[in-house]
Parts: structure tokens; C-alpha cells; sequence
């Protein structure tokens, strides 16, 4: 099981992609949870409601979210190599904050208090570009044997951050040095000493091949007349930068088909260390050096297509980084192929087209049926579980830029399935790349050593290298969240409408009614218009006329009457109200 | 007769009343258009003051971060890029590459993109296809070329998914002081923005290169934003052009190691949009800000963001904010007139109760009138007022911000201090932005502005509308009733077995539809006419609006002679009259029904067609009968209905306007198809609506001649067939979010009835 919190965006450009470090611990935003379960499969959903359960509990995380059917999937080969038993789900718009930091660290032996986890000061922790904590479960006491029965945590968590630079007008490019840094200036806080309970308790620091490369470039360049063989000597105590600290060990990686120079891995023992002489690692650089992490053989990134509120597509872009042509060279580079692995859970309002899956390689298109190796995709069922596509790509190794698209439709939502932030839009979760080809494994020195450095042994896994794109947000069309109301009042006023009339023309009779009212003017056309009829016969001397003309001449003769006491009321009010206020 | 009179003395009160409007539909029609007017006259004194309605703005809560230091950087930037101009190589790409290495310097991502500005072209069915419907393989020159410069500044802790666009033109083979300017205030925010640890979402610094048009170079970007291509067509022939190659050629120099990358980069869904221009107009008081806001079609950006604009200028950074006005108003003697005669309407209303607030001083009054029929205008028009019209497009709230500087910005001390209040106003809209959680949707979509403190909504000004329209179907229906009266007393003057005759009757309403139909018919041929003249090679617009002209006019006579001669085959007898009634009351209903489907999409539009069909409705009558009565009454209703109909042909309106404002010595006929190319360009509803006056005039002067007694009204009849076209058309090009939600709510109700 696998659970990681995440808050920003890995940078594979700046921060590499190939290293353990990257594809290890580089996580989407938000939440991601997996796990296999060792139950029978009819059993697999059910625990794993229980588990999102206990997890959001103990993480004050809305984890429990995930329990619902939409939310989670159970990829068969794109995502781990596990067998059906997987599921998988993220929550890309979940909050980290330190509520989910201190269940974490509670996990740890001595909390926050002693060891290096006393560097974890809150604030410069959350200020940084990246932060994830991950928390991975491996149960080892299922297997056959029975023998070391138990469970495995690994606690990591990885930060990115910048270290404390004062800012200063930059006024040549040349001279400008790369920030030196060192732990109190980073955190703000000093290990003393190593937590009572832990076994060990050392401080990595990890020199990039590019970076050594480079180093020992400058250094060939700037120290001709020294001797060769010093040269390697001067590295290994650190040209060009100085250390604070002496280190315990320096390990140097063991060269496996990569044709650059080795990266150094520089140990240091906490242990060591005590109150009274804090561990304050600290490095100052001496001369400038430029240097570029180590790229995934890919740089992928995911974009939406369109606009509007109807449909839109998604695209994943590839684009080649060096890597794979001098990790290949060796081989014939026109036939070789580089395959790589999608997998992309979406959402099921979001309804994807699979049929409509284009993939352009070097800006031409290409049949689907030559690029796609492998494909499995499980459609998304309206309300009950999202889309699923796991997929594998052959590109052929000489290529620049590929990108793959996938057109969908948006759908609607009932409106309380809406969440509260509706109008913000809705979140395609990331999509992980994986190369199987590649594997991100790194040696480092000699195998004695390895027992005691298990983050070594941690480097050393042939895990392939995994990356994850962008999460994209897809405006929906939302409602008016005030429309229900008017909906409501002009339904009511539209059946209102429609029964008052259809009522009125099932009950009136025409023909009675008419005939009633004929009779009922020939008799009386109003106290009043009789009364009125009868004095104007009186008056003029004449007889009693046929009753309409009377009494449309005594209406008209009403209404000027009444119009004219309404002017006068008026005239009053207004007269009133000028002089008397 | 006499039976049928008595015994209904009594009917339902609705029923009665509609009579009662119909019997008085003279009297009721004058008082309604006098009212309609009034009501749009009325409109600056019913404008609200604007407020902020989305509470996660919160513009103005946090102080500006924005320093001297950041001016001082932006300065250098700008003695930069105007030093560049000295150079004898192309600045074009000099100045690109400086903007580029200022921004990569500040720790952004920057790439360059290449654009052809699309070649404005008549083409017919553009209206009905989706806008990315393929584009033309065309030779493009090297010079051709445009080159934006794009920097993004990733927000250090956020998810990237939402993005907020600054753009600013320029001219890249020219750089005036005051462009180097709005970059400095650009670049000086953006310079912050890099360093800041609040950002929640990407900010976008979109350098546009305007040597072809603001629009285009914005337009394309957007159109590379959102609908990529991803065929070799789209990068054609950039390998062949050296200056483009030149561009990349240094990019490795840098210590910092970062290339510039060749693609495209993109940052999540844009929330918003702030174009920044400065212009050098040396205003007298005080540093001035105009906010253009008129999208294509009369889309209008959400009120908030015009409302925090406004706020943060006029209470923080001390601007004084304007909007587009029609200058030439400002001076009319009547518009003073009327606003002295509403303040002192409002004087006395305020004597007899001071709780009513009524009437403004006269000088808002006649500034609101300004100020509104610029609105109206710009919006009735289609063609936005500036590059932030392309987000409009896709659905992305965006406005322009004029700075204009008070006195010239030699002085170093000025610039800096105008630097800096440019430089917090666009800090300080980018934090309210960045506070916001969900898109813009609190606010109105659909209103006028009367100053940049006061806005009309929908529910007051569709009043003035509904007013307008409201004579049309009450005289449709007298006319109607009137002709259906004449023709039962003449079938019981003639001989009561004249069945067929009644039987007729009903549908006789058909017949006058079929008649409407053909002209509509007309109509949308004159309207296809531009494109096959833009086949010809070598034209000049006076050329080509002739052609135009004469071929509409031959058409005409076509369509009369294939078309309309087997309907007129009525006998010229004394049933004419009743014919001529029902044709107007059938063209009249078509026009209510097109201007009432209009307002909802466009709603300037309508009401300034209103303003010009619903008199020339409600007027016209046949030319023979008026000339051989020879009245004077006849006569001047005559000489009226020809003015209006003049007035109607929108050359002439044209060019009337045009003398209005310029003055008559500057007019050529091609003029007329320039403009009208130019509304095509934009795709502006506006541009089938003049197509449908003119095709009326066309209709008008036919009938004259050829049936001069006839169906004078037939030329209204078109009205309702543009209409209808806009309908369709705006339904496809604006995609006005909440209309495409009805519809598709609507079809989602009815495959809901269907499923149950």
C-alpha cells in the first residue's frame, strides 16, 4: 500500500526525472492512494472501503472520498505490475497542510523531537516548491514461508526548496553564483544528536553525474599543470564547493552502461553528533558551475484541447529528451523502439471517445495500429466508475516530439452531485508515464556497505521510470445555483397557467353561459347603469332606450367621473405635500 | 351584422384588453416607441453603481509589494529596448532575443512563437462551420512572419492548473517610448511575480508581436493555445527563414544552462486576461486609464473585473479611469437639453420626496449618453476593441488597460513614479485574480456601461427594448384582423356560396409567407455575393462594392422573374388592398420574431435595429395608393418612407455617419467595402445585418419600379430572415456559455422525457 500527500508540482525539467529520487517520490498533486490487497476478489472492494476509512481518520484527510465507486479503478497492467487485486485513486484537489504532517510524524519513533526529523520546522517545510509525504506499507509476513512475518513502513518525505537567497541586482550573467546553502539556513534548526531509538541515522547528500561531470570539467580546465591523477583525488574532497562537515564516506556510483561520469553519494552520521556540536551540513560553492538534472528519456506533459462547454479533447505531448539516444546508442537507433506506458483514469463526466485515440509522431500522423503495442481501456459507466485507459506506445527512438489525443464530451451533472466550488471546474487526474524500458536504478559502491544503508538498497531497485503529468482542469457547464428557484417558481406558474385554463374550458358551457348573460343584461345591466339609465329617461323625458347604449354612455360617464375625483385626491396629496413639509 | 354585436357585451377581462389594444394599435404603437425611447434616453439616470459581487477578490486587502527596486529594473529594461532601436540589424529579433534572455533571467520558462497572421478572407460558410475548420495552405513570406515572445512564471506551490494571461503589444520593428514603457510595467510586475510565494496560479506574460495587427499576433497564440495543430502544415517553411534560426542561435550562452525551448508551452485553463498598453497622449491632469472591454459580437467581460480595475485605480493607485466615449456627443446642444430638463425633473421629484433618488446633474447625464452609446455601439458593431477580444473567443474574461502617462514621460523621476502605479495596479488585479478560487460568474455578463462606477443590467435595459418592439405584433394582429374583417363583408357583399374563397381565407397568411420567403430567399444569395467576388484577381473596393451592387440588383430580377411572378398572379383588383394588409402583418411578425430572438444574443444590435425597422414597420405604406390620393398627410408619410428607407440602406447610413464625424470631402464608395470587409473579417453579426438592410433597399427599389403598387412591404420582409441568420450564426460563433448551456439543458430534458 501506498499512500502519498503532495503539495505543487514536481518540476521534471529543472528537477530531473531519471534519478531514483524523481521516480520514487514524485507524486501528483494532492492525494494519491494504492494498494493490493491479498483477499479474495470478491472481498478487494470491500477492504478497500475500510482502508480509505481507517486512513482518513488517522491522516485528518478526506481520504473517505475515495470510497465511492467514480473515484477509484482497478488498472490490470498500466499502473504496477500487480495482478487484479490493485486499486488505485487520487484526489488531486485535496489540501496538505500540517494536519497531515503530524499523524505522519507521529509514526516516527521520536516524532519531531530528536534526529533528523528535528529539522522538520513547519513553516520552511510548507514554503517550499514541493513537498510529499509518503507513506508505503509492504507486507512481508504473506509470504510462502512465514519466516519474517511483519510489516514493512517506509516513511519519506520528499521537500524541494530554495534556499534562502538575498536578493542582489543582477548586473552580469557571469558572475553569478548558484546559492550555497546549509541545513540551518534551509530549515532554521539544527540536529543535535540522533533520535535514542533509531538504529542509524545518517545524512545523504548526493552529487548529479551531469554536476560531477561538469566539475571535473572545470577542474581539468582550470588545473592543467596540475597532475591527472590528483585531479580525481581533489574531487573527491570536494572541488569547487566546500563542505562544512567532513564526510563519513564518499560512495561513488558503479558505472553500469552509462557513458558519464559516476555520481557521488557523500554520507554523513549523525550519530556522531551531540548537543554541543550540532550537525550543521552546509555547502559553498567557490566557483560557478551550471549543470542539468538527469531528464526521463520523454519530457510528457498533458494539455486540454477546445473550448467551450460541449467538448474538448486531451492531449499528451511527448517531447525527446536527449536521454534515450546515448542510452541507446549501442544499439541499431533506426529500428529500436522506445515503448512507453500510459496510464489515465478520467473521470465519468468527462465521457472520452476511445475510438477517437490520434497519435502524431514527428508531426505526422500515425495508424493507430503501428504505434499502439498494447491497450486496455474499461469505459467509464455514468455515476458508477470513471474511464480507464492503460495503454502502450512504441515510439521509434530517433523521434522528437510525439502527442497523443483523445477527444470527450462533457457531461452533466444532477445538481447535488456538484461540490461546493462548482464553477471552478473539474479535475482530470494526473496520467502516469512509465518507461519499462528504463530503469532508475543507481549501484553505489561496495556490497558490504549495503546492509547498513538500506536507502541505498532502495536506489538499487529496477524500478522503471515513472512520471506524472499535469492535472488538468475542465470547466463544466454549472448551473446557476439560484436557478432551482427560479425554476421552481416559473413551473408553478406555467402548471398554474395550464390548469386554470384547461379547468375553465372543461367546466364553462358556452352556450348556456351565453344565453345566462343575455338574459342577465336584458333584465339588469348593474344597479347602478339601471339606476343611471332610469334617471337619464327621467330627465330627458324619453323612454326607456335599448340597454347598451345607456349604459355605455353612463360607463364612459362613471369613468370621467372617477377619473376626475382621482386627479383632484391627487392634486390634493401633491399640494399637501409641498406646502405643508 | 346586427345579431352578431348583441350578445357579447361581456368577455374575459385578458381577452377584452387585447382587443382594446388591437382596435387602438395607432395610438398604442406611438405611445409604446415614444416610451421605448424614453426609456433608452432614460438609461444613464436608472444606472446602478457597480460593486464588487465576488467576495474571494478582495481587491486592495493586501499591501502592494511592488518596489522601487522593481522600477528601477524595469528602467533598465527599458533603456534596453529602446537603445535597440539605434542598432542598424533588424531590432525586430534583437529586441525579441532581449525580451526573452530579460525573462529567462528571472527564472522563467520563455519560448518563442512563430505565427502567420491569418489572412482575413470572405468566405460564406464560415459563419456555420466551427472556427478551426482547416486553413489555407498558403505561400508565406519570410516577412510575413510574427514571433511572440512568451514567459511563464510557475506558481511556486500551486497545482498549475489555472493560468492568468498579461499581454502587451508591440511593435517589434519599431519600438516607440511608450510601448518599452507598458513592457516596463510588464516586466516590473512579472519581475515580482517570479519571486513571490503566494501565486496560486501561472502567470503568462504573453509579449505580443504586433507588426500585423494587435489582434492577430494575440489571436493566433490563443489559437495555438487551444486548438494546436499537429501536422508539418503548421511549422511550414520557418527552417527557410534566417532571421527565425537566428533567434535560437545564442540561446546557449547562458550560465543559468536553460535553453530556450522551441515549443509550445502551456500553463492549465486561463482564468483571466489583462492586456497593458501605454499611449503617450500628454494628458493635462493626471494619469489617465481607459478600460476597453467590447469582445467580438457584444460579448462583454464579467462586471467584476472591470470592477476591480476600477477600484484598485481610483482608490489605490489614483488614476482617473475612463471608459470609451462618442466624443462628438459630449457637445450636442439637445443631449444638454434633455439632461438640464431631467435634472430639473429630478429636482422637483427630490422636493416632493427626498427619499427618491431621481435625476443626475446634467454634465453625467450628457457623459453617461456618451459613454452608453459608445457601449451600444461597440457592441452592436461585433468588432472588439482590442486584442483582449481573442479571449472573449475562448471564454476567458479579459480587458484592455489603457495607462496614458499626464505630460510627457521624458523625465526619469515621472517614469519611475508612473512605472511604479502601473506597475501596483496590475500587482494588485493579478492578487484579487489569484484569490479566486472558482472562474468569474458572480457578476453580470450582460450589461452597459455609463461611466466606470455605473452599469445598466439586462432587466433594465431589455425594458426599453420590449417597449420598442412591443407596437409589432399588436399591429400585425389589427392589420390582420382588419384584412380578415374586409374579406368576410366583401364574400357576404358578393355571393355566400363562395366557399373556396373562405376556405381560402385562412390561408391567406401563407401565400404572404411564401412571398416573404422568396425575398429572405434574395436576400441570402446578395449575402454569398462577397465571396465570389473576392475571386476576382486585382480589385479595388470601389470596384468590387459596385460589382457587388450590380449583381444583387440583376439577382433581383432573376429571383422576380423565376420566383415571384407565379405568386403575384392576384388580379389587380380591389382584394389588394386586403393582401398588401396581410403581407405586412405576416413580415411584421417575422421582424418581432427576429429582433426578439436578436436581443437575447446581441442585445445592442436588436435595439439599434429596432430603432431603424420598428418606424419603418409601423409606416409603410403602398406608394401608388399615397401617390394617387396626393393628401398632404399621404404625401408627407410618402416622403417620410423614403427617407427612412434611405436612411435604412446602410451605404448611406454610412456614409452619413462617416460625414457626421469627419466630414463629407473624405468619402469614397469604397469605403463601404472596406468596412463591411472588415466587419466580415471579424465574423460581427453586425456584417449580416447590414447585408439584410441592404438587400431591403435592393427589395425597395425593385418594388418601386416593377410593382409599384404591390408589395412595397415585401422589403421588410427581409429583416426577418437576417435575423434569423444572426441567430444561427451568433448560436454558433459566440457560443455564449449560458446559451449553449440552455440549449443543451434543453436537450438533456427532452432525452430525459424521451428515456421516460
Amino acid at each position: 500500500m501506498e499512500l502519498s500527500f503532495t503539495q505543487g508540482r514536481w518540476n521534471y525539467e529543472r528537477w530531473g526525472g531519471f534519478d531514483p529520487v524523481p521516480s520514487n517520490n514524485a507524486k501528483p498533486p494532492g492525494v494519491e492512494l494504492w494498494a493490493v490487497f491479498d483477499v479474495p476478489h470478491y472481498q478487494v472492494d470491500a477492504s478497500w472501503k475500510n482502508l480509505t476509512h481507517a486512513l482518513s481518520g488517522l491522516f485528518c484527510a478526506s481520504i473517505n472520498f475515495l470510497e465511492s465507486s467514480t473515484s477509484y479503478s482497478a488498472p490490470q497492467w498500466g499502473f504496477h505490475s500487480a495482478s487484479g487485486n490493485l486499486r488505485y485513486g487520487t484526489l488531486p484537489r485535496e489540501a496538505v497542510c500540517t494536519e497531515n504532517l503530524t499523524p505522519w510524524l507521529k509514526l516516527l519513533p521520536c516524532r519531531d523531537k530528536a534526529g533528523i526529523s528535528a529539522l522538520m520546522d513547519r513553516p520552511s517545510i510548507y514554503k517550499g516548491f514541493y513537498h510529499s509525504q509518503r507513506l508505503h506499507l509492504t507486507g512481508k509476513g504473506f509470504d510462502s514461508d512465514g519466516v519474517d512475518s511483519g510489516i514493512v513502513l517506509q516513511q519519506t518525505l520528499t521537500v524541494v526548496l530554495q534556499p534562502n537567497e538575498k536578493r542582489t541586482p543582477v548586473t552580469s550573467l557571469e558572475t553569478k553564483f548558484q546559492p550555497s546553502w546549509s541545513l540551518t539556513s534551509i530549515f532554521g534548526r539544527k540536529v543535535s544528536g540522533s533520535c535514542v531509538l533509531a538504529k542509524s541515522s545518517t545524512v545523504y547528500l548526493q552529487l548529479d553525474r551531469d554536476l560531477v561531470a561538469e566539475l571535473k570539467n572545470l577542474q581539468k580546465h582550470n588545473e592543467i599543470a596540475v597532475a591527472e591523477n590528483v585531479n580525481y583525488e581533489g574531487l573527491r574532497s570536494g572541488y569547487g564547493f566546500q563542505l562544512s562537515v567532513e564526510p563519513d564516506k564518499v560512495l561513488e556510483e558503479v558505472n553500469g552502461s552509462h557513458g558519464t561520469s559516476p555520481s557521488l553519494l557523500y554520507v554523513f552520521s549523525v550519530e556522531k553528533h551531540s548537543e554541543s556540536e550540532p550537525f550543521d551540513l552546509g555547502l559553498t560553492w567557490k566557483i560557478p558551475v551550471a549543470w542539468s538534472c538527469q531528464q526521463a528519456p520523454l519530457h510528457a506533459s498533458r494539455f486540454l484541447m477546445g473550448s467551450g462547454n460541449e467538448r474538448g479533447a486531451i492531449a499528451i505531448s511527448f517531447e525527446s529528451t536527449r536521454l534515450s539516444e546515448w542510452l541507446l546508442h549501442s544499439d541499431a537507433i533506426d529500428s529500436c523502439e522506445l515503448p512507453v506506458k500510459i496510464f489515465q483514469v478520467v473521470p465519468w463526466y468527462i465521457k472520452v471517445y476511445y475510438h477517437t485515440l490520434q497519435v502524431y509522431v514527428d508531426e505526422q500522423q500515425q495508424a493507430i495500429s503501428d504505434v499502439v503495442d498494447k491497450i486496455h481501456v474499461s469505459p467509464s459507466e455514468d455515476k458508477v466508475s470513471p474511464g480507464m485507459m492503460e495503454m502502450i506506445l512504441k515510439f521509434p527512438c530517433r523521434m522528437k516530439s510525439a502527442v497523443a489525443t483523445l477527444e470527450f464530451d462533457k457531461g452533466f451533472l444532477h445538481i447535488d452531485e456538484y461540490p461546493p466550488d462548482a464553477n471552478q471546474g473539474f479535475d482530470i487526474p494526473s496520467a502516469v508515464i512509465s518507461y519499462p524500458d528504463f530503469y532508475s536504478s543507481t549501484q553505489f559502491g561496495d556490497d558490504k556497505s549495503l546492509e547498513a544503508l538500506p536507502i541505498l538498497a532502495k536506489f538499487q531497485e529496477n524500478n522503471s521510470v515513472v512520471s506524472y503529468t499535469e492535472v488538468l482542469l475542465v470547466p463544466l457547464t454549472t448551473p446557476d445555483f439560484s436557478m432551482p428557484y427560479n425554476v421552481i417558481t416559473i413551473t408553478c406558474t406555467i402548471f398554474a397557467l395550464y390548469f386554470g385554463s384547461l379547468l375553465n374550458v372543461l367546466r364553462r358551457r358556452v352556450g348556456e353561459e351565453e344565453r345566462f348573460l343575455k338574459s342577465k343584461d336584458a333584465k339588469k345591466g348593474g344597479p347602478i347603469s339601471q339606476f343611471l339609465s332610469k334617471l337619464s329617461a327621467k330627465l330627458t323625458g324619453r323612454p326607456l332606450e335599448t340597454p347598451q347604449s345607456p349604459t355605455s354612455t353612463s360607463s364612459s360617464f362613471i369613468s370621467s367621473k372617477l377619473i376626475l375625483k382621482v386627479v383632484l385626491v391627487a392634486g390634493i396629496a401633491i399640494v399637501w405635500h409641498f406646502y405643508l413639509e | 351584422m346586427a345579431e352578431t354585436e348583441a350578445p357579447r357585451p361581456r368577455q374575459r377581462p385578458i381577452v377584452r384588453l387585447g382587443i382594446f389594444l388591437i382596435s387602438h394599435s395607432f395610438s398604442f404603437s406611438v405611445v409604446c416607441c415614444t416610451a421605448g425611447v424614453l426609456a433608452l434616453l432614460l438609461l444613464p439616470i436608472l444606472a446602478k453603481n457597480t460593486y464588487i459581487s465576488e467576495n474571494a477578490l478582495m481587491p486592495g486587502s493586501a499591501n502592494p509589494m511592488l518596489s522601487n527596486q522593481d522600477v528601477l529594473e524595469a528602467n533598465r529594461f527599458v533603456k534596453d529596448l529602446i537603445a535597440l532601436n539605434s542598432k542598424p540589424r533588424g531590432s525586430g529579433i534583437e529586441s525579441q532575443r532581449l525580451i526573452a534572455q530579460y525573462m529567462k533571467d528571472l527564472g522563467a520558462e520563455v519560448n518563442y512563437h512563430k505565427f502567420h497572421p491569418q489572412i482575413t478572407q470572405f468566405h460564406p460558410l464560415q459563419f456555420f462551420s466551427s472556427p478551426d475548420s482547416g486553413t489555407v495552405e498558403r505561400n508565406i513570406s519570410c516577412s510575413f512572419h510574427g514571433v511572440n515572445t512568451v514567459g511563464i512564471t510557475r506558481a511556486p506551490r500551486g497545482d498549475g492548473k489555472e493560468a492568468i494571461v498579461l499581454v502587451t503589444p508591440y511593435n517589434s520593428q519599431k519600438i516607440k517610448q511608450a510601448e518599452a514603457l507598458s513592457l516596463g510595467t510588464a516586466y516590473s510586475v512579472f519581475s515580482l511575480l517570479s519571486r513571490v510565494t503566494w501565486l496560486a496560479k501561472d502567470i503568462i506574460w504573453l509579449v505580443s508581436d504586433s507588426q500585423h495587427g494587435e489582434y492577430a499576433a494575440v489571436s493566433a497564440w490563443l489559437r495555438d493555445y487551444h486548438i494546436p495543430m499537429f501536422t508539418r502544415l503548421h511549422t511550414v517553411n520557418a527552417e527557410t527563414c534566417p532571421d527565425i534560426n537566428y533567434l535560437y542561435d545564442v540561446r546557449d550562452n547562458s550560465v543559468t544552462g536553460r535553453k530556450i525551448y522551441d515549443g509550445f508551452k502551456r500553463a492549465g485553463t486561463m482564468a483571466a486576461a489583462l492586456v497593458i498598453k501605454v499611449v503617450d497622449r500628454s494628458e493635462t491632469f493626471d494619469d489617465n486609464l481607459n478600460i476597453y472591454a467590447e469582445a467580438s459580437n457584444g460579448q462583454m467581460p464579467n462586471l467584476d473585473l472591470i470592477n476591480i480595475v476600477n477600484y484598485l485605480a481610483v482608490h489605490r493607485q489614483g488614476f482617473r479611469v475612463k471608459v470609451e466615449k462618442l466624443w462628438s456627443l459630449l457637445d450636442s446642444k439637445w443631449l444638454k437639453n434633455l439632461g438640464e430638463l431631467f435634472e430639473s425633473v429630478g429636482q422637483v421629484v427630490s422636493s416632493i420626496n427626498p427619499q427618491w433618488k431621481f435625476g443626475i446633474p446634467a454634465a453625467d447625464y450628457t457623459e453617461g449618453i456618451a459613454t452608453l452609446a459608445s457601449s451600444l455601439y461597440n457592441q452592436a458593431l461585433g468588432v472588439p476593441t482590442g486584442p483582449h477580444g481573442a479571449f472573449r473567443d475562448y471564454q476567458v474574461d479579459a480587458i484592455t488597460l489603457e495607462l496614458s502617462p499626464r505630460a510627457s514621460v521624458d523625465k526619469i523621476i515621472r517614469q519611475n513614479d508612473f512605472l511604479l502605479r502601473g506597475g501596483r495596479l496590475i500587482e494588485g488585479v493579478i492578487l484579487s485574480v489569484n484569490n479566486l478560487l472558482e472562474k468569474f460568474h458572480q457578476s453580470f455578463f450582460l450589461y452597459l456601461l455609463t461611466s466606470p462606477g455605473k452599469f445598466v443590467s439586462v432587466g433594465v435595459y431589455m425594458i426599453a427594448f420590449a417597449l420598442l418592439v412591443a407596437p409589432l405584433p399588436m399591429v400585425a394582429a389589427s392589420l390582420y384582423a382588419d384584412a380578415i374583417n374586409l374579406n368576410s363583408s366583401q364574400n357576404n357583399e358578393k355571393t355566400v356560396a363562395d366557399e373556396p374563397g373562405t376556405a381560402l381565407r385562412s390561408l391567406k397568411w401563407v401565400n404572404a409567407a411564401k412571398k416573404v420567403f422568396v425575398v429572405h430567399l434574395w436576400g441570402s444569395v446578395v449575402s454569398l455575393l462577397p465571396y465570389f467576388i473576392c475571386q476576382i484577381p486585382n480589385r479595388s473596393p470601389t470596384v468590387s462594392f459596385i460589382i457587388w451592387f450590380l449583381l444583387s440588383v440583376l439577382s433581383f430580377f432573376i429571383m422576380f422573374l423565376i420566383l415571384a411572378s407565379p405568386f403575384s398572379h392576384a388580379k389587380e383588383s380591389q382584394l389588394h388592398l386586403r393582401e398588401w394588409a396581410i403581407l405586412k402583418s405576416v413580415t411584421m411578425s417575422a421582424t418581432f420574431i427576429g429582433l426578439c430572438l436578436m436581443s437575447v444574443i446581441n442585445f445592442s444590435t436588436a435595439e439599434l435595429g429596432g430603432l431603424l425597422l420598428v418606424p419603418m414597420c409601423l409606416m409603410a405604406q403602398p406608394m401608388r395608393r399615397d401617390i394617387r390620393v396626393g393628401s398632404l398627410s399621404t404625401l408627407s408619410r410618402l416622403a417620410y418612407n423614403l427617407v427612412f428607407c434611405l436612411i435604412g440602406f446602410p451605404p448611406v447610413t454610412f456614409v452619413l455617419l462617416k460625414g457626421a464625424f469627419e466630414g463629407f470631402n473624405s468619402i469614397n464608395v469604397g469605403d463601404f467595402w472596406c468596412w463591411v470587409e472588415s466587419l466580415w473579417a471579424w465574423s460581427s453579426a453586425t456584417y449580416l445585418y447590414i447585408e439584410g438592410i441592404l438587400y431591403l433597399f435592393g427589395a425597395e427599389r425593385g418594388s418601386t419600379i416593377t410593382r409599384n403598387s404591390r408589395s412595397e412591404e415585401a422589403y421588410l420582409a427581409i429583416c426577418q430572415l437576417v435575423l434569423l441568420i444572426l441567430c444561427v450564426d451568433s448560436f454558433r460563433k459566440v457560443v455564449h456559455p449560458h446559451m449553449v448551456r440552455t440549449v443543451r439543458m434543453l436537450n438533456h430534458c427532452i432525452v430525459l422525457a424521451r428515456s421516460l
